[in-house]
């Protein structure tokens, strides 16, 4: 029957992860407060800012415009996983170096939409970074950093391949 | 900033969900992108939740018998790599790009879109300027239903309580099709403050059938009749005096400052229109 509280089973940072939610409980809230991956933020919560922005069967999503029901059988990739595989250490080293964050709210959700163009290989332009990070909000940094940070590393991951 | 309590079931057929939606303020959810935040906010607060994602045979794109047709579940990024759009849907491939950001149209549906209907988004404009229809399933089977036919008010449409969007259809561009589109907003990804989709019968080295519908200057998607005829003559300057629109002050720009963009909007398109291969 309809329910308001369903189970649900699903990969989480490659971990598979069983739990009875609310159906109405948002994918983000589901991170943060059942599984405590609190490195995806709640900024807006209506799909303006970015800051909840993880990957959900490979593709980025808003955290915040999912329920946590609609993952069942998904598998979903927060910042903490994305960090602990390296996948995206040298874009967190850039970010650092050129002072692409300042308070660090929107970076998880930065890194997440920055990664995702550039695992799709090419070298993108800076108006291609963007445009891809145009949902994306930061309130601290102005943008410019950010994008120097992204930019430098397509550069360097296009040299070594 | 959270959602009401509702209830939720993932549909396994189309007869399942028209059936949970005779039930009181049932909701169907697709890609969600408009829904969930419209929860979140407390702006809507449903009993039932009826997830259709898991429904076979609504995500295809396809040609054929000289029309493109979307199903329901075909999401904004899936239409954006889609050839059959690239080459037969022109204007809907120059509206996506406008449509939120790359992690919104992962998830958000071209049906989702129509069926919301809100007045300042893109593809009802689309599906209006290109003289679309929309399919429709409800307890009393299947019908079609024009786009002229379809916006009906401020996110209101003619499907009935019970009636569940499959797809939605085009005419496929032919040789001789051109369209224009153009849109103004603060910030890329946001709602417009006012856009324009149009389409034409090249005709000589003028125009014939212009189309232009409006988004953002009304309830709905608006046509601007007098315009349409007005550059069929070939004359921009006397199509934008002959806007005849009607648009209400909102919180993004007074109805004197609409007016004016509306009329900017019509130079670029009709410049669109006016290119050859476009």
């Amino acid at each position: 029957m309809n329910s308001y509280a369903l189970d649900i089973a699903l990969t989480v940072n490659g971990e598979r992860v069983s739990e009875r939610v609310d159906a109405r409980k948002t994918l983000v809230d589901f991170l943060r407060e059942d599984l405590a991956l609190t490195g995806s933020h709640v900024g807006c919560e209506h799909g303006v800012c970015g800051a909840c922005t993880v990957r959900v069967d490979g593709e980025i999503v808003r955290g915040c415009l999912m329920l946590a029901v609609q993952c069942d059988g998904a598998t979903v990739d927060t910042i903490e996983g994305m960090s602990d595989s390296g996948e995206i250490a040298d874009l967190q080293t850039a970010f650092e170096q050129r002072n692409a964050l300042q308070c660090g709210y929107c970076t998880p959700g930065m890194l997440a939409a920055a990664q995702d163009l550039l695992k799709r290989g090419a070298i993108p332009s800076r108006d291609d970074i963007r445009e891809h990070l145009s949902g994306n909000y930061c309130r601290c940094t102005g943008y410019h950093a950010i994008v120097d940070a992204v930019e430098a590393v397509a550069q360097a991951r296009a040299k070594g391949r | 900033m959270k959602p009401a309590p509702f209830a939720y079931k993932k549909v396994r057929s189309l007869d399942e969900a028209v059936a949970l939606l005779g039930e009181k303020e049932a909701k169907v959810l697709a890609g969600g992108q408009s829904l969930i935040a419209t929860l979140n906010m407390r702006l809507s607060s449903p009993s039932l939740l009826i997830d259709i994602n898991g429904l076979d045979g609504l995500s295809g794109i396809s040609e054929k018998g000289g029309a493109v047709e979307v199903g329901a579940l075909a999401r904004h990024a899936q239409a954006e790599r889609s050839d059959v759009i690239a080459k037969h849907a022109p204007l809907i491939a120059r509206a996506l790009p406008h449509i939120g950001h790359p992690a919104i149209r992962n998830r958000g549906t071209l049906g989702g879109s129509i069926a919301f209907a809100d007045p300042a988004a893109e593809l009802p404009a689309c599906l209006l300027a290109l003289d679309g229809e929309v399919d429709a399933t409800g307890p009393k089977g299947k019908r079609t239903i024009k786009a002229q036919d379809f916006f009906r008010g401020l996110f209101e449409t003619a499907l009935a309580p019970q009636e569940v969007l499959t797809a939605i259809r085009v005419p496929a561009a032919d040789k001789g099709a051109r369209v224009g589109f153009a849109e103004l907003a603060r910030r890329h990804g946001d709602y417009a403050i006012v856009g324009l989709a149009a389409s034409a019968r090249a005709d000589g080295k003028g125009l014939s059938n212009v189309r232009l519908a409006y988004f953002g200057v009304g309830n709905t998607p608006v046509r601007a009749k007098k315009a349409e005829a007005a550059l069929a003559s070939g004359n921009i300057e006397a199509a934008v005096a002959a806007l005849d629109l009607d648009p209400n002050d909102d919180v993004q720009a007074t109805a004197r400052l609409k007016k004016h963009l509306a009329g900017v909007l019509l130079r670029r398109v009709a410049k669109q229109l006016l290119e050859a291969g476009s």
